[in-house]
């Protein structure tokens, strides 16, 4: 029984979720009403709506990584593809005769979408088709997306006024932000995907050895053109979100580094950049936690210059955390490892029997 | 594996002087393509033709060639060094702060900014090595803690007004034909100089080689796996304050929004140069090529007038896409 309760510090999410508790009771020190959530003209409001409000394209674009990821692949696009998605749709409403219409609103969405689709399986064509390296396929739409986004843009801060648009970042819909609802759905429907049918165990395959699961009769090509896909719509989402928020699209400045904060919270949240083994609750933890951490710096008055220090500091901790080769070195119980985790590995199954 | 090999090494052999070997194929085409993009340019435009456009472009990106020579010991390691571009900035804010708000000694400032880089560098490689952590995870914390640094160094810009920079940015040194380079090209030379040496010639570069070959293979051959990662990310830290100091001389100023995204140009350029970014395989003269074909374009479009500058953007991207499928075939007909 002792056994069984004593591991939960090595529980992989135990660490991030703990900061992440930390985090927010820091809070109460600065802002003692920071955990309390109010109902002001039928809608929720409050520090944590706030975060989780804040929080949801990171949360958008971490699903989208985290599965690309377990593939054992990499996205660099995604930042790019936020200012593309943005770009496109800010482009079409703004060039509507009543930017008030439901249908042109849900016919921008739809092009940008499908535009973002487009985008993915160009990166599953340059990865799955060609077998380029994903961090090096990917770079090349990193780069290239930029250019096309203000391509788009023509260089210059598309603005729009749009209501039905402006709902999908800064509206509310059953007192809950409407944003915090798409991640929601989002999250619950990929999570159901990969978890509640062979999706999960399949791409895991294909992560742990794509040639090997090829072998054994899982078509890990098509699913590699599936994640890039379903990853850049996520990305998509996420830059309708960003551009509804501020009701404009920036070519340049849009969903600049997301790519980095999504991959970060990917890792906070347990899943290895090596790929086989993915978390998706884990991600939502981790971009909590870098949103967190933003608010955080925000509402406390430390000026936000620091906010990249800080950030510095708390990944530095969480995988240092996470590292077996450096929890095996400040706990004397273990021994020393000679190489690597697997060595190490090896020395903990010795010990079982003992 | 050798039954492939010895075919393949006795046919290079016997027409060693008609066909290039395979390893130097990327690097002739990134060679063929700045003779195609220098001839376009000179077909097209006036003036463009003139060696000194090319003297401009190695003054205009003296720095980068710096970074990415750092950048190519790293990746040659198999690994990735997502700091530098902050670690630029940073030594741009530092060696502004020190010359200017506290009146260092320049040279003393110089010493403490390559320092900087070169325990920020060691840091990281320390992370990677003997903790595990991924290089993309360890540099991207090393870019936020580089980055948080120069806000609180500085956010506002600081020019630099201190004598002894501004006479070494305003030097021009002459060469034959009316031509002229400035000291930070020569810093630049001498760095690749270097760096070529010390990959191509010393035992430290071929175990650089080999841990990128296959890191388990070096550990088990005995070569010392350990220091040469850690090192070879600690020059890259050297390099990049380098680089900053040469970014400070280029704009006399020190601002903490330097060099934002820099660390993509830099991969760019060692990819374009043929260097695989799984690591075992590239030049460091490759490198230099790499750079060049990335400041030709920014060159061309500026002589272009007409093109907006998003358009180095997409540029970059389709020659970068070029490389990466050349590259992809070339090790197909290997296999």
């Amino acid at each position: 029984m002792i056994a069984k309760i004593a591991p939960i510090y090595r529980h992989r999410l135990f660490w991030p979720v703990a900061i992440l508790i930390l985090l927010l009771l820091s809070n109460l020190f600065f802002t003692p009403t920071f955990f309390s959530i109010q109902v002001k003209q039928g809608h929720l409001y409050g520090s944590l709506i706030d975060i989780l409000r804040l929080g949801a394209p990171l949360i958008l674009v971490g699903i989208g990584m985290t599965l690309v990821i377990g593939t054992g692949g990499i996205d660099l696009s995604v930042g790019s593809v936020v200012a593309i998605a943005a770009a496109i749709a800010c482009g079409h409403i703004a060039g509507l005769p009543n930017q008030d219409s439901v249908s042109g609103v849900l016919i921008a969405i739809a092009m940008s979408l499908a535009l973002c689709v487009v985008l993915g399986l160009w990166n599953g064509f340059l990865v799955a088709g060609l077998g380029i390296q994903p961090i090096i396929a990917t770079l090349i739409l990193m780069v290239a997306g930029r250019g096309i986004a203000q391509l788009i843009t023509d260089g210059q801060i598309t603005t729009i006024n749009s209501s039905p648009y402006s709902l999908i970042g800064g509206g509310y819909w059953l007192g809950l932000p409407f944003s915090i609802l798409v991640a929601l759905v989002v999250f619950a429907l990929s999570a159901v995907l990969v978890r509640r049918s062979a999706l999960g165990l399949l791409l895991e395959a294909v992560g742990g050895n794509a040639e090997a699961s090829r072998l054994t009769g899982i078509r890990s090509r098509r699913l590699v053109w599936l994640v890039y896909a379903f990853c850049a719509v996520t990305a998509g989402i996420a830059g309708l979100m960003i551009s509804s928020n501020v009701n404009s699209a920036d070519g340049n400045a849009a969903g600049l580094f997301i790519e980095l904060d999504a991959i970060l919270a990917v890792v906070i949240g347990g899943t290895a950049l090596t790929g086989g083994r993915f978390s998706l609750a884990g991600t939502v933890i981790g971009a909590l936690l870098i949103q967190t951490l933003t608010t955080t710096i925000l509402t406390t008055g430390v000026p936000p210059e620091t906010t990249m220090l800080v950030k510095a500091l708390v990944v530095t901790a969480v995988c240092l955390l996470q590292s077996p080769s450096f929890r095996a070195r400040i706990s004397r119980r273990r021994a020393k490892p000679v190489v690597g985790p697997d060595i190490e590995q090896i020395q903990e199954q010795r010990k079982v029997p003992a | 594996m050798s039954t492939i090999i010895v075919p393949e090494a006795v046919e290079a052999e016997s027409t060693r002087w008609l066909t290039p070997q395979q390893r130097y194929i990327p690097m002739l085409a990134t060679f063929s393509l700045l003779f195609a993009m220098f001839t376009i340019g000179s077909l097209r435009y006036e003036n463009f033709g003139q060696p000194q456009v090319l003297l401009d472009v190695l003054i205009d990106n003296s720095f980068l060639l710096v970074v990415a020579v750092g950048m190519t010991f790293v990746i040659l390691t198999g690994g990735i060094d997502l700091s530098v571009g902050s670690v630029v900035a940073l030594s741009t804010v530092l060696s502004a702060s020190l010359l200017e708000k506290h009146h260092w000694n320049p040279i003393l400032v110089m010493v403490v900014v390559l320092l900087m880089g070169v325990l920020l560098g060691a840091a990281m490689g320390v992370m990677i090595h003997y903790f595990e952590v991924q290089p993309f995870i360890a540099t991207l914390a090393g870019m936020f803690l580089a980055r948080g640094l120069c806000y609180v160094v500085s956010v506002d810009s600081i020019s630099i007004n201190n004598g002894f920079y501004t006479d070494l940015a305003q030097t021009k040194i002459p060469l034959l034909g009316g031509l002229s380079v400035n000291p930070s090209v020569l810093i630049a030379l001498v760095v690749v100089a270097v760096g070529a040496y010390v990959l191509h010639l010393t035992r430290f570069g071929r175990t650089v080689y080999a841990v990128g070959g296959n890191q388990q293979s070096a550990l088990l051959m005995g070569l010392p796996v350990g220091k040469v990662r850690v090192s070879v990310y600690a020059i890259s830290g050297f390099c990049s304050a380098l680089g900053g100091i040469l970014y400070t001389l280029y704009t006399l100023s020190g601002y903490s929004l330097n060099g934002v995204g820099m660390e993509l140009d830099v991969i760019a350029a060692v990819v374009i140069g043929g260097t695989v970014l799984t690591g075992g395989s590239g030049y460091i003269f490759g490198t230099v090529l790499g750079v060049m074909v990335l400041g030709l374009i920014q060159t061309l479009i500026s002589f272009d007038g007409t093109l907006s500058s998003w358009w180095t953007k997409i540029f970059v991207g389709t020659v970068l896409f070029v490389f990466i499928l050349l590259q992809r075939l070339i090790s197909v007909r290997k296999i």
